[in-house]
């Protein structure tokens, strides 16, 4: 059997999340054929979707989330008509209250509750309540109750977490999975806006980001903007026409902020050719472009609508052509020719294989993979294979770091932790500056190997592999682990350091930390 | 893991409150100056916001016309319920900010409204580029123009405390001139001889995590003792407190830095941003007890201090369609330190009608921020025009170093 060892670290590294432990044979799999090992996942039918049992829809998560705020606004309603003394009236909550029909705006602040800046507070508690047992502590101690009861807002984050953990332990190479993530970081929101983004963190990349990781660019990014998720992310339900129905009538307007970020961010990228004009005519193109609300006056609640009544009439022009479709029609038929647009075709081939390869990626390779990008009319999966076919791919140095995410997984990989609870995963990421589904703005996480290499995070992932090692050492022989993690393409000095260290555990922290398992 | 869950669960909450809104990191090594005649010491802080502040909300020209129409609904008043502290008979500072306003009056304080970077676009990431690059455009990330300043010292003992929080450096004080980062956790520590073979090992394999790895090392010695203790709660608001609140206390020390940086995030008000109370209001009033905690943290050291507060851009004079504003052009940058030649309002006030807007829709900057920053550091450091037009700045020498803004 041919052995390549240096391939396989890249195949297992670059493009998976690491070697499995135990009798996976990854390693040994990946250095008999490096590009099939990590090809073999392309060819799954339905890879890409999570799909368990438990995990609800949008719309039933958004149904969820209003009865939740609901039924505690009738409870802060009945404590304040019991304050008020008078004992003789029946209190407030004993019939639901007719209340008059809510604009969207107000629902938004409902839904955000009061403050949409100052929800982290909340957000950190339910980050907190999922840390029910330590960083990384081994699930064979059991979890600690949680001081209270989780919320339905705590739970399902906690499940969609989850479902999503396990899939990458258990992935055979972890392709689809990082595209997965490369993705849903490209189109990210953040579980921070308020409680309808944290329930629908999950729900968001199953729906929107999942079906098309290797499908077309174009369905993804359609998906994406009229996902409830993300119009709620970036404020596109509170955004009214100018002279639309609605707008006139409440003298409110546009929001160009989700607009803004489809042309920065999601597409054309900064210098793509835009103007300023373009991003406000694109504003005005998505407005009605919202998500039904608790009462569902304009469709299933929490599911997308477009609001004819908030959608701005008339022909707009949007990088220098008129689009004259009436509805929703408009605003598809704009997204479907910014899918297409050479500035895509660069911005994405750039960050695909910034992600992968380099922080400098070989402009070979970037030319090739957007020359697949643009030939294929935007199909992921050609993409994907592109750059594992590409030579570049392959001969550049393992220059890149991997990510708190990656680093984790595949600590858990090859220890063979299956995960019960996120939450040592959730607090391991919360401590290394990557805390899941909530980066600190719409660009997403940083893509570089400086961002991730901080001498703080370093040393943190040090405390974090020293800490898992005291705990699971002793079931493992650090040497084998070695073997399994890069047998030959283990550098002689790492080799030795493990070989010395004073004690199992030091070893086996050392061997998490070596350039072998931290860098790709 | 040994210690208890209350104490881990604070730590997780506090670590993700703070990476949800502030940083702070420094530089390594103590200036050495040749003012032992007048014993001066003196300290610089930069506090770069993120998201883009509405300087139009925060420092508001309620006696140009046309600022109550433009900012319709979060427009702030001289008078009534939550009025606006007047700083002079046209310009009110947002209720939300009393210790400024006290500075203010106290002379160590002013404001310099209608300014910009030379950043024309409205991006965050490449308006955040330039802001803290230094250069006068975006896509210049290697390095920011706090540690190319630092570059330009005379470079003293290194410093025996520092404190970052945020497993990143802020790209403002990115570059060659090491920096020191530092953030709090209750994780048990790996022991000292597993990361000095670590250390050896990266040594001979990887020289970039070696480095990185001895930064980590010793910045979390000089942490410990220090009594930053977690607390659970509070938003992005309390962790811009506290994260003041640990980098003074670091730099009021005889051997602690005194050049340093922190960002806060979060001021992108697209929607609801507030008028005299509110989203807005709030952050506000998490900067204003950051500065505060700055005064009483560094003590005696207040006197020779200067905090230039900057954002990347600024927002919309009109307010969008959801009572917030998008993303404009001119802005403020606040100062704030015992050494600030304050008690002023620091404006060439370009006008808001429609014809005097950036576009006919931002508030037009009429200075430029380099020059402020550049005075600055003139003044505080004795940095050269030529260096700061040429290095720190680079290209921009036609904004000169504004003068008069220390003591």
């Amino acid at each position: 059997m041919a052995r390549d060892s240096q391939a396989a670290l890249i195949a297992l590294n670059r493009f998976g999340f690491g070697a499995r432990g135990g009798a996976s044979g990854d390693f040994i799999n990946a250095a008999s054929d490096p590009r099939g090992f990590v090809l073999a996942e392309l060819a799954r039918p339905n890879g890409a979707l999570l799909e368990v049992p438990g995990l609800l829809s949008t719309p039933e998560l958004g149904k969820q989330v209003f009865d939740y705020q609901f039924e505690i606004q009738q409870a802060r309603n009945a404590a304040k008509a019991a304050q008020q003394g008078a004992s003789e009236t029946p209190p407030q909550d004993a019939k639901p209250q007719p209340r008059r029909n809510l604009s969207l705006s107000t629902a938004a602040k409902e839904i955000a509750g009061r403050d949409p800046a100052m929800q982290p507070q909340a957000a950190d508690g339910a980050n907190a309540a999922m840390s029910s047992s330590a960083t990384m502590q081994p699930s064979v101690n059991p979890p600690k109750p949680p001081a209270q009861p989780l919320n339905i807002i705590q739970k399902t984050f906690r499940a969609e977490a989850l479902a999503r953990l396990q899939r990458g332990v258990v992935a055979d190479c972890g392709f689809v999975e990082r595209l997965v993530v490369f993705w849903s970081n490209h189109f990210c929101i953040s579980a921070n806006k308020g409680a309808l983004a944290r329930m629908w963190a999950g729900s968001f990349e199953r729906e929107a980001i999942r079906p098309h990781v290797l499908g077309r660019f174009g369905d993804m990014l359609k998906a994406v903007e009229q996902h409830p998720a993300m119009l709620f992310f970036l404020d596109n339900q509170q955004s009214l026409g100018p002279e639309s129905r609605a707008g006139i009538n409440r003298n409110r307007g546009l929001n160009e902020n989700l607009a803004r970020e489809i042309m920065e961010l999601h597409t054309l990228g900064v210098g793509g050719g835009y103007t300023q004009d373009d991003v406000t005519a694109l504003a005005r193109v998505i407005t009605g472009w919202t998500f039904a609300g608790r009462r569902g006056q304009l469709g299933t609640p929490g599911s997308f609508v477009f609001n004819a009544n908030a959608h701005q009439p008339g022909p707009q022009q949007v990088l220098g052509k008129t689009y004259a479709q009436a509805g929703v029609a408009q605003g598809e038929a704009v997204l479907s020719d910014i899918a297409r647009h050479p500035s895509t075709a660069k911005f994405i081939a750039t960050k695909f294989a910034r992600h992968f390869v380099a922080d400098d990626p070989p402009p070979a390779l970037v030319a090739k993979l957007q020359d697949t990008f643009t030939r294929t009319d935007g199909d992921l999966r050609a993409l994907a294979t592109a750059l594992v076919q590409s030579n570049e791919a392959w001969q550049a140095p393992l220059t890149k770091m991997r990510s708190p995410y990656e680093f984790l997984l595949a600590s858990g990989r090859l220890l063979a932790r299956n995960p019960e609870d996120p939450g040592r995963y959730l607090n391991g990421l919360n401590l290394l500056g990557q805390p899941l589904w909530s980066p600190a703005g719409p660009n997403g996480f940083p893509d570089t190997a400086a961002a991730w290499a901080a001498p703080e995070g370093i040393k943190l992932r040090l405390d974090i592999s020293a800490q898992l090692a005291s705990q699971l050492a002793d079931r493992f022989d650090p040497r084998d682990l070695l073997e399994l993690v890069a047998a030959d393409a283990a550098a002689p000095e790492t080799r030795r350091t493990i070989e010395r260290a004073e004690s199992r555990q030091q070893a086996l922290a050392l061997l998490l930390m070596s350039p072998e398992f931290q860098r790709r | 893991m040994d210690c208890s869950e209350s104490l881990t669960m604070q730590a997780t909450s506090r670590r993700a409150l703070l990476l949800g809104g502030a940083s702070f990191a420094a530089w390594a090594y103590l200036p050495k100056f040749a003012r032992a005649a007048d014993g001066r010491d003196p300290r610089f802080v930069t506090i770069i916001l993120r998201g883009a502040l509405d300087g139009l909300a925060t420092v508001a020209p309620i006696g140009d016309p046309d600022y109550a129409g433009l900012h319709g609904a979060i427009a702030l008043r001289s008078d009534g319920p939550n009025a606006a502290v007047m700083l002079d008979p046209f310009f009110g500072l947002h209720p939300a900010m009393p210790e400024f306003a006290r500075m203010y009056r106290a002379k160590q304080a002013a404001v310099v409204h209608a300014v910009a970077t030379s950043y024309r676009d409205r991006s965050h990431f490449d308006g955040q580029d330039v802001l803290e690059s230094g250069f006068p455009g975006p896509g210049r990330v290697q390095s920011g123009w706090l540690n190319r300043a630092l570059e330009a010292l005379p470079k003293g003992e290194r410093v025996t405390s520092a404190l970052a929080v945020g497993p990143t450096t802020p790209l403002v004080l990115r570059g060659a001139a090491p920096t020191v980062g530092w953030a709090p956790t209750a994780l048990p520590q790996a022991a000292d001889d597993t990361a000095m073979r670590l250390l050896d090992l990266y040594q001979h394999r990887d020289p970039t995590l070696a480095s990185a790895l001895t930064q980590g090392l010793q910045l979390e010695k000089q942490a410990q003792g220090d009594e930053m203790k977690p607390k659970p709660g509070g938003g992005g608001v309390a962790a811009m407190r506290l994260v003041a609140r640990g980098a003074a206390k670091l730099m009021a020390a005889d051997d602690g830095p005194r050049i340093g940086a922190l960002a806060f995030d979060g001021w992108d008000t697209h929607a609801n941003e507030g008028g005299p109370v509110g989203r807005l209001a709030q952050l506000l009033g998490g900067l204003d007890g950051a500065l505060a905690e700055f005064q009483s943290g560094l003590g005696a050291r207040w006197r020779d201090t200067v905090i230039v507060v900057a954002t990347e851009f600024g927002r919309t004079a009109r307010i969008n369609g959801t009572e917030g504003t998008d993303h404009g052009t001119g802005t403020i940058a606040l100062l704030a330190g015992g050494a600030v030649n304050g008690g002023r309002m620091i404006t060439d006030w370009p006008g808001l009608k429609v014809a005097n807007l950036y576009q006919a829709r931002d508030l037009a900057p009429t200075t430029d921020l380099r020059a402020v920053i550049k005075g600055v550091l003139h003044d505080q450091f004795g940095l050269g025009e030529r260096v700061l037009a040429e290095t720190v700045f680079p290209d921009s020498a036609p904004a000169k170093p504004m003068k008069g803004l220390v003591v």
